[in-house]
């Protein structure tokens, strides 16, 4: 299993990158990794990732971008303006979970 | 006397008649190099629908990979022509229909608790045609689709629109039914030709259903 390290911090991820053990995730991590990626996380961007943390503990999948919407209660539109081009890709990265695997 | 000039006055605007070469290109060979005009499409990666079918098992497919494709950064466009058009029509498109006629690949799980095995065989074809077949045959789709979690076609439109797919209507299609322009789904941008969706597939991968 691969380990990115990023300023002196060290987490296991899976040959795409994403993060294997959820717990070595912290707010202070995803707001690095959201600036190698061009992202200024603030709590408009948090919010999304904290809803998906919160429903894949529940599940033990990460949510998709209609679960993000009929669940969460949040607007693809936004999504798609905070997140833009791989908006659940991109939010499942940063929240520290599996790529999504829904087609829906 | 005539002349014909190769350089357009200032201001002069032209049709875009896709002669212009639009990229250059170095192909590198061995030792020497050769310099290539084409008119390919450099852009973002884009991927085109045409939906020409209004059944409801035959909507389900351009708009769960569409869908797809704008969660991967794609850049998508849907065209609804001919009986496609039911998909973006509000009067007709939360009542598509599926039949088992002319299916042979229709099965029913239920079956295999009856005798091990009659889960995978072929439904006969006569039962289709029975009353009330295709109602049935609808509803257990609809259920199949819930419990995936896939949203109706209504919802999948408003879904697509919020994500930024581009919808169009046929304008042949919209004339030969008749159909009015208050009965699209709002995301629909527009009633076009097929040599406007041709224009805008440009460097499109296009998938027909």
């Amino acid at each position: 299993m691969p380990t990115n390290t990023l300023n002196g911090r060290s987490f296991a991820v899976d040959e795409e990158g994403f993060l294997t053990d959820r717990d070595q995730w912290s707010e202070e991590l995803a707001t690095e990794l959201a600036a190698l990626i061009g992202i200024e996380l603030d709590e408009e961007h948090l919010a999304p990732l904290r809803f998906m943390r919160e429903d894949s503990a529940r599940t033990g999948v990460t949510p998709t971008l209609r679960r993000m919407q009929t669940v969460g209660g949040f607007d693809i539109k936004t999504l798609f303006a905070l997140y833009p081009g791989k908006p659940a890709k991109k939010m499942a990265w940063l929240a520290g979970l599996r790529k999504p695997v829904g087609c829906v | 006397m005539s002349t014909t000039t190769s350089t357009l006055p200032e201001g002069f605007i032209l049709p875009d008649f896709g002669d212009a070469p639009r990229t250059t290109r170095t192909v590198q060979t061995g030792e020497s190099s050769a310099v290539t005009t084409t008119t390919s499409y450099d852009g973002p990666r884009k991927m085109a629908f045409i939906c020409s079918k209004g059944n409801l098992d035959m909507a389900y497919p351009a708009l769960i990979m569409g869908n797809a494709a704008l969660g991967e950064g794609v850049e998508v466009h849907l065209f609804f022509t001919f009986w496609g058009l039911d998909i973006i029509n509000t009067k007709t498109n939360d009542k598509l229909r599926f039949t088992m006629a002319g299916n042979t690949a229709m099965h029913l799980d239920d079956l295999g608790r009856v005798r091990p095995g009659l889960e995978h065989a072929s439904m006969p074809q006569a039962l289709g045609n029975l009353p009330g077949m295709t109602g049935m045959a609808t509803r257990m789709l609809k259920r199949q689709m819930a419990e995936q979690d896939i949203p109706t076609v209504p919802e999948f439109l408003d879904l697509l629109q919020a994500s930024g797919a581009h919808l169009y209507a046929c304008k042949l299609s919209f004339d030969m039914a008749k159909m009015l322009e208050a009965d699209l789904h709002p995301g629909v941008e527009g009633v076009i030709s097929a040599g406007d969706f041709i224009e805008i597939a440009q460097g499109a991968q296009i998938v027909f259903v």
